[in-house]
């Protein structure tokens, strides 16, 4: 029976192109991470990447716990929060006592600050899974959050401890004045972490983190203790955290409270799940995606958080998979190249969809702007919040939309059992 | 010579209510051991006990010759007992292959290991493979457990409990809701992967444990009423008035 079967599924020889794919995809991560200011090379653009960058690392570092070893936690910022604070008070000793410790190994500072809190708590905060863990987290972030206020000397206040990255030892000639060459500090770090990272996954460890995710009962009963694999677990994730904190400290030249708080470990929760707990690369979709709305809808709307509040309950209740599972649904049916039906469904649906979504904008911005009469601009459109005329528009998208889209989604649907089938019947699908 | 399991006067209460009382257990090496008796006899307690997943109020349990009661599961399971589960238990995100890998890393020494490639280890991929060609999994070995049908789950169950390469297995109820043909298949299974070992089963199908057992224990009301031959316990009065009576009915 083994000699029909292993033709079909060979133990070690998985065909050579998906290594060379794998490869690639490293790539060409790289590559874009090295062209991209070549491409657009505004300050401001350049700022932003440089936040992706560090909010990528952060939470890949979050999904070490969250997606590889199922631990929720509330206060991840934490460790990102006192990396900032570790790099600064070196960067500040750096040039306080003048070693010759050039800046870009200031993030691997950040990195122990993060990790050395993780290895002091997460010993007990990792004694039990689940809610225990969730609730530790949540408490130990808001008394680090609270203390950093209290205790001045270490934390600044509300000030912050400031710092100024080019009084360091230079490197290369580097000043790291210029954002761009900030911006390829970002870039190496999150290189160097996101291929650590990733081959955490791929070490015992990270497998039986995976195992500790799905059932740590049974992982009692092949040998493994799953208190340690979470601590473990967590002690990783405390520590890229830190180099994530670090990199923004570099970055931003100060570390203050906000690093620490409910709201940074709210949003890193947020860039992850949106994103995709269950594949590597769902965390970088997530984290890519809710900078660059943070930074775009800040400027447009004085409600984003409303819109984040949405997106999330979306993807909570119709994608619990995120993006990454969204798109990785996709890829047996493109292996069985059934994916063509699909298209014409996903085309019909795209216009009364958008209007439904144009009709909820228009919705949410008339409320939020009534009291204040400002314009509504929705894509170059002007609306007058408190027009009549924008109630009827927004009421007949919202309405008119959803109907139309619902039977489009129907549609949709209907394609995919067709699709599935398909592919199914091929085996590409189990 | 030692026994395997040694079980001394183990009892287990819950507040007022003793589930388990004055239990006594042994099982010699290489032996098949099947423990019978009817619903809410305690048979599952009794093997929650002794592989630690509770702890016996009072009385002892060894392997061995070394008393493992108050231990932990892992610390027992490293001492060479595993055990699998009357409901399935395995990574149900995991793949098959990853599902038996993961019980055969801490066996082959890389424990906590984050600085080696697991998929590198060439004792831990040999070992894996010849498993999954032992439990007939080879050519599901890429599909997530939680998507195989009952059986195989079942059959996977059985190879992560022998993976760690265990001395005792313990099995709790490996045929639980098999079909006859599913449940042949599994026995001559279990028959093969516990050659060498010791084996203490749980389990309702009488086929298989007249089949099966060297030994088998009557457990009734917390309390093993029974010990001897399949040949010795078809004859005795206690059981057949306990248990065995009921059935025939």
């Amino acid at each position: 029976m083994t000699a029909a079967a292993t033709p079909a599924s060979p133990l070690s020889a998985k065909p050579a192109g998906s290594h060379l794919r794998f490869y690639a995809l490293w790539l060409l991560g790289i590559a874009v991470l090295i062209i991209l200011p070549l491409l657009f090379s505004s300050g401001g653009s350049l700022t932003s990447f440089s936040l992706i960058g560090i909010a990528i690392v952060f939470a890949l570092s979050y999904n070490i716990l969250l997606g590889q070893t199922g631990l929720l936690s509330f206060g991840h910022a934490v460790h990102y929060g006192l990396g900032g604070f570790a790099a600064s008070h070196m960067m500040n000793a750096v040039v306080a006592h003048g070693w010759p410790l050039p800046l870009p190994f200031i993030p691997l500072f950040g990195g122990l600050g993060g990790l050395a809190f993780a290895i002091l708590l997460g010993w007990v905060m990792t004694k039990r899974a689940g809610t225990v863990f969730a609730m530790i987290s949540l408490g130990i972030g808001e008394l680090v959050a609270s203390s950093s206020l209290i205790l001045r000397s270490v934390f600044g206040g509300e000030a912050g401890i400031t710092t100024d990255r080019t009084t360091l030892p230079r490197m290369f000639g580097w000043t790291f004045g210029p954002q761009l060459q900030v911006y390829y500090l970002i870039a190496f770090w999150l290189v160097l972490s996101a291929i650590a990272m990733y081959a955490l996954t791929r070490t015992p460890l990270g497998r039986i983190s995976n195992a500790v995710r799905d059932n740590p009962e049974r992982v009692q009963f092949i040998g493994y203790d799953p208190h340690v694999v979470r601590y473990l677990a967590y002690c990783f994730a405390g520590f890229f955290a830190g180099v994530a904190g670090g990199l923004a400290a570099i970055s931003f030249e100060i570390a203050n409270s906000a690093y620490l708080g409910a709201i940074q470990s709210g949003l890193v929760l947020f860039s992850t799940f949106i994103g995709g707990t269950a594949y590597f690369f769902g965390p970088i979709l997530g984290a890519i995606l809710v900078t660059y709305l943070q930074l775009g809808l800040t400027s447009l709307t004085s409600v984003w958080q409303l819109y984040f509040g949405i997106i999330f309950i979306g993807i909570v209740m119709f994608s619990p998979g995120g993006i990454a599972g969204l798109l990785m649904m996709h890829r047996p049916l493109i292996l069985a190249g059934t994916f063509g039906m699909m298209i014409p469904s996903y085309l019909l649906a795209i216009v009364p969809t958008a209007a439904l979504a144009c009709g909820v904008i228009l919705t949410i911005e008339t409320v939020a702007r009534y009291s204040g009469g400002d314009a509504i601009n929705l894509f170059g459109v002007a609306f007058n919040p408190q027009s009549p005329v924008t109630w009827a528009v927004a009421a007949v998208l919202v309405v008119g939309g959803f109907f139309i889209a619902r039977s489009t989604w129907q549609r949709i649907a209907e394609a995919w059992d067709r699709a599935a089938t398909v592919a199914r019947d091929r085996g590409y699908l189990a | 010579m030692t026994a395997a399991i040694e079980v001394r006067a183990v009892e287990k209460r819950f507040g007022n209510v003793s589930v388990i009382r004055d239990l006594n257990l042994s099982v010699a090496k290489g032996e098949r051991h099947a423990i019978i008796g009817p619903n809410g006899a305690g048979k599952s307690t009794t093997f929650n006990l002794i592989s630690g997943h509770i702890r016996p109020s009072s009385g002892e349990v060894r392997l061995n010759g070394a008393v493992i009661s108050g231990l932990r599961p892992f610390e027992i399971n490293r001492r060479g007992l595993s055990r699998s589960f009357q409901v399935t238990n395995v990574f149900s995100r995991m793949t098959v292959w990853e599902n038996v890998r993961c019980a055969v890393l801490w066996a082959t020494g890389h424990r906590y290991a984050f600085w080696k490639n697991v998929d590198s280890l060439p004792e831990v991929r040999e070992r894996t493979a010849e498993i999954l060609d032992d439990i007939h999994l080879t050519h599901r070995r890429d599909v997530p457990a939680g998507l195989l049908t009952y059986a195989e789950q079942r059959e996977l169950e059985i190879g992560v409990t022998i993976a760690s390469g265990a001395t005792v297995v313990m099995l709790d109820e490996p045929t639980a809701g098999m079909s006859n043909a599913e449940t042949e298949r599994a026995v001559a299974l279990i028959r093969r992967l516990t050659e060498g070992r010791t084996l203490v089963i749980v389990e309702h199908d009488m086929s298989v444990v007249f089949g099966l057992a060297d030994r088998i224990s009557v457990l009734v009301y917390g309390h093993i009423i029974a010990s001897g031959t399949p040949e010795e316990i078809r004859r005795d009065p206690k059981v057949r008035e306990a248990y065995l009576g009921e059935e025939a009915h």
